[in-house]
C-alpha cells in the first residue's frame, strides 16, 4: 500500500505540474483586425447627433467570417461618440436567437441590428419589432417580408460565382488553353448560399463555353478543405484553374496543394480574408485572385443604422432617408489593386 | 484431460477463422472497389505513377483517422463508446496551436496535443467508471464541451501553425513512404499488440464481455475504463497533430463528425458494439473502405451525396452480415 499512495502522489503531481504548465499555454493573444471607416473624409454625417442605442444580435458560429461580423460592429459602433452598443448572445439556434430579439425589444433600442440564424425563421421576430416602432437592419440573411425589416445590406453570392467564373474564364482565354479542366471546392453543400456561387459560376464560365470538371464540397473549414483538394488534385492529374469558395477553408486547400507538390495551374479564393490577399500580394502560391464576400458589411450597417437612428440620409444621395435594400458588388481581388484592400481583409 | 481441452480449441480455432473470413470479406469490398475505378478511370489507372500516388493518397487520408478509430475499437471492445472524439481532436488541435502554444516550438505543441487528449480522455473515464455515468451521455456532454471550449480558445478563429516541423510531418516521405502512413502503421501494429498480446487486451475483452465476471476474477473495472478512455484521448491527441500537421491549421470545427466515421469503421471491421469481439485488423480495413469510396466518387466526379448513401449501406449490410454469421455460427457449434 505505501507504495501505491506514493505512486499515487508523484502521479497527481505530476498532473498538478501538466496543469500548470497547460494553463501557462493558454493565454492566447488573438490580432484585433476589424474593418472600420473611421470618418478620416469628415463629411456630414461624421459629426455627432442625436444618440443612438444600437442592438445587435448575431449567431455564435465558429466560423470566422461570422466571428469577423461582430468584431467589425462593435469596433464601428465603438468610432461613435453618438452610438450606445448592444449585444445580445444568439444562441445556437433560431428559436433562441428569436427570444433573445424579444429581450432586445423590450430594451427599446432605437435600432436593432442582426445577422439572422436563417432570414426566414426570424421572419416573425423581424415584424415584431418593426411593429415595436424599432428599425431593423437585416445583414446577409434576407427577412422574405417587406415589413420585417427597414434596411437589408448583404453580400452577393450569385455575383460572387460570376465574379470567379469571369476572372477564370478571361485568364484561360488570354492563355489561350482550349479545353481547361477546372476544378471547384464548395464550401457546405446543402446551403442555399453555397448553390447561388456555384450557380453564378457555372453560369459565367458557360458564358467562355467552359465547365467545371470535378467538383468536391469542403465544409469552411481548414482540415475539410484539405480532404476535398486532396481528392479533387488525386482526381485531376492535370488541371488549369481551381475555385475554392471559402479563404478559411483556403488555408487546408493551399496545404494540400503544396503537399501534392502542384503548380500548374492557379486557383481563386473567396470572401477576402487577410492570409489570402497577403498570400495574392506575395505572388509565391497559386493563389492568385480572390473573390470578396466582406464581412465589413457589418461595419457598414451600423454606420447606416446610426443614420436611420437619426434620421439621416446618405450624404452623396438626393434621398433624405437610407435606402432600403444594398446588396454589395462581390469584387475581384488580384496583385494589381490587393494594396488597395488590404484592409478590407479580415 | 485431452477430451476437456479439445473442445475449446476447437471453438478458438472456429472464432479465429470467423474474423479471418470478416477480414477476407472487407478485403474483398476493397478489392471490387479498385476494380470499380480501373474500369471507370482506365486512362487514370493506366499511369503507375499516378497508381502508386493514389494509394499514398487513400492511405494518407485514412491516417488521421484510423488513429482514432484503434482507440475507439479499444474503448467499445471493453464495453464503453466514445462519442467525444471528434471534439477532442478540436481541442486538442487548437490548444496545440495558440500563439502561445506555438512559442514552445514543434516539441510543445506535439506534448500540448497528447496531453490535452489524455486529459479530456481520463475525465471521460472518471465519469464514466467513478460517476457512474453512461458512456454515451458522458462522452456526449464531453462532445458538446471541449467543442465549446476549443472555440473560446480560438476566439472561432482559424489558427494558422507557423511551424514547419509541425506542417512537415504532412511532406516528409521516409523510405518513399509519407510519414503520415509510418505513424498510422505503427499505431496499428501497437493496437494489435496491446490488444491481443498483453493482460492489458485480456482484460479489456474481459471487461467489454462481462463486467461483473471481470470484476470477480480480480481485475480492476474501474481502473481499466479509465484507461480505455485514456487511450481513446491519447490516439486523438495524436491525430489532432496529424490533422493540424495536413491543414496546416487548428480550429474549434474541426474533425467534424469523426466520431461517427470512427465508430462506423469499428462496427464494419468487426466489433461488437456490445463490446467483449473486435479486431484491430478489422477497424484498419473498414476505415480504409471508406477511405477509398472517397477517392473513387472524387475521381468519378460524383455528388458527395451518393457518397454518403453508399457508405451508409455498406455499414448496414457489414453488420447484418455479421449478425447473421454470428448467428449461423452460434447454430452450428449446438449441434
Amino acid at each position: 500500500m505505501p507504495a501505491l499512495t506514493r505512486r499515487r502522489v508523484l502521479f497527481g503531481g505530476a498532473a498538478v505540474g501538466t496543469g500548470a504548465l497547460l494553463t501557462a499555454c493558454t493565454s492566447n493573444t488573438p490580432e484585433n483586425n476589424t474593418q472600420v471607416n473611421t470618418n478620416a473624409g469628415g463629411g456630414v454625417n461624421a459629426a455627432a447627433g442625436q444618440k443612438v442605442i444600437i442592438g445587435f444580435s448575431a449567431p455564435a458560429a465558429d466560423h470566422g467570417w461570422v466571428a469577423a461580423i461582430t468584431n467589425n460592429a462593435k469596433a464601428q459602433a465603438a468610432t461613435y461618440s453618438d452610438v450606445e452598443f448592444r449585444a445580445v448572445a444568439a444562441g445556437n439556434d433560431a428559436a433562441a436567437q428569436r427570444a433573445a430579439i424579444s429581450t432586445l425589444i423590450s430594451q427599446k433600442p432605437t435600432v436593432i441590428v442582426l445577422l439572422p440564424h436563417d432570414g426566414k425563421e426570424l421572419n416573425s421576430a423581424g415584424i415584431e419589432a418593426m411593429k415595436a416602432g424599432i428599425p431593423v437592419v437585416n445583414l446577409d440573411r434576407a427577412f422574405p417580408s417587406a415589413n420585417a425589416y427597414r434596411l437589408q445590406i448583404k453580400g452577393d453570392n450569385f455575383g460572387m460565382g460570376i465574379a470567379a467564373g469571369t476572372y477564370i474564364g478571361e485568364q484561360l482565354k488570354a492563355k489561350g488553353v482550349g479545353n481547361p479542366v477546372i476544378g471547384e471546392i464548395p464550401g457546405i453543400d446543402s446551403l442555399e448560399l453555397t448553390q447561388e456561387r456555384s450557380q453564378g459560376f457555372r453560369t459565367a464560365l458557360a458564358t467562355y463555353g467552359f465547365r467545371v470538371a470535378n467538383r468536391r464540397p469542403a465544409e469552411f473549414t481548414a482540415d475539410s478543405g484539405q480532404t476535398a483538394a486532396t481528392s479533387l488534385l488525386q482526381a485531376l492529374p492535370k488541371m488549369d484553374a481551381l475555385w475554392n469558395h471559402d479563404d478559411d477553408q483556403g488555408i487546408g486547400v493551399l496545404a494540400a496543394i503544396k503537399q501534392a507538390n502542384r503548380t500548374e495551374f492557379f486557383m481563386v479564393g473567396g470572401a477576402g480574408s487577410k492570409a489570402a490577399i497577403d498570400a495574392i500580394t506575395a505572388d509565391n502560391s497559386v493563389l492568385k485572385a480572390t473573390v470578396t464576400y466582406s464581412p465589413s458589411m457589418a461595419s457598414s450597417a451600423i454606420s447606416l443604422a446610426r443614420l436611420i437612428g437619426q434620421g439621416k440620409g446618405m450624404s452623396d444621395l438626393v434621398e433624405l432617408q437610407v435606402p432600403k435594400e444594398i446588396t454589395l458588388a462581390s469584387e475581384t481581388i488580384t496583385k494589381d489593386n490587393a494594396a488597395k484592400y488590404a484592409k478590407l481583409g479580415f | 484431460m485431452i477430451t476437456e481441452t479439445a473442445p475449446p480449441r476447437e471453438v478458438h480455432r472456429r472464432r479465429l477463422d470467423e474474423g479471418v473470413i470478416r477480414n477476407l470479406g472487407l478485403v474483398g469490398v476493397l478489392v471490387i472497389l479498385v476494380v470499380i475505378g480501373i474500369i471507370t478511370k482506365p486512362e487514370l489507372y493506366g499511369d503507375a505513377t499516378w497508381v502508386r500516388n493514389n494509394v499514398f493518397t487513400i492511405l494518407q487520408q485514412a491516417s488521421a483517422i484510423g488513429v482514432v478509430t484503434v482507440g475507439m475499437t479499444f474503448v467499445i471492445i471493453g464495453g464503453g463508446i466514445d462519442l467525444s472524439v471528434g471534439a477532442i481532436i478540436a481541442l486538442a488541435g487548437v490548444w496545440a496551436t495558440t500563439l502561445a502554444t506555438q512559442s514552445y516550438g514543434a516539441a510543445g505543441m506535439i506534448f500540448t496535443g497528447l496531453v490535452v487528449g489524455i486529459a479530456v480522455g481520463v475525465i471521460n473515464g472518471v465519469l464514466i467508471s467513478y460517476g457512474r455515468l453512461v458512456a454515451f451521455i458522458a462522452t456526449l456532454a464531453m462532445m458538446v464541451a471541449a467543442r465549446g471550449l476549443a472555440a473560446q480558445i480560438s476566439g472561432k478563429q482559424t489558427q494558422v501553425s507557423a511551424n514547419d516541423t509541425i506542417n512537415g510531418i504532412a511532406t516528409t516521405k521516409i523510405a518513399g513512404i509519407p510519414l503520415l502512413v509510418w505513424i498510422l502503421a505503427a499505431v496499428v501494429v501497437a493496437g494489435w499488440v496491446l490488444l491481443n498480446r498483453t493482460t492489458f487486451g485480456r482484460r479489456t475483452v474481459a471487461v467489454g464481455g462481462n463486467p461483473e465476471a471481470a470484476r470477480l476474477a480480480g481485475i480492476n473495472v474501474k481502473r481499466h475504463t479509465v484507461l480505455l478512455y485514456a487511450l481513446s484521448g491519447l490516439s486523438c491527441g495524436l491525430a489532432a497533430i496529424m490533422l493540424t500537421a495536413q491543414a496546416t491549421s487548428a480550429q474549434a470545427a474541426m474533425a467534424n463528425l469523426y466520431e461517427l466515421d470512427a465508430i462506423a469503421a469499428a462496427i464494419i471491421g468487426g466489433t461488437l458494439l456490445s463490446g467483449g469481439r473486435g479486431t484491430i485488423v478489422g477497424a484498419l480495413f473498414g476505415v480504409l473502405v471508406f477511405s477509398t469510396i472517397t477517392n473513387l466518387f472524387a475521381i468519378n466526379n460524383l455528388s458527395t451525396e451518393v457518397q454518403n448513401m453508399v457508405k451508409g449501406g455498406i455499414i448496414v449490410a457489414a453488420v447484418l452480415i455479421q449478425q447473421f454469421r454470428y448467428r449461423s455460427l452460434t447454430q452450428l457449434l449446438k449441434r
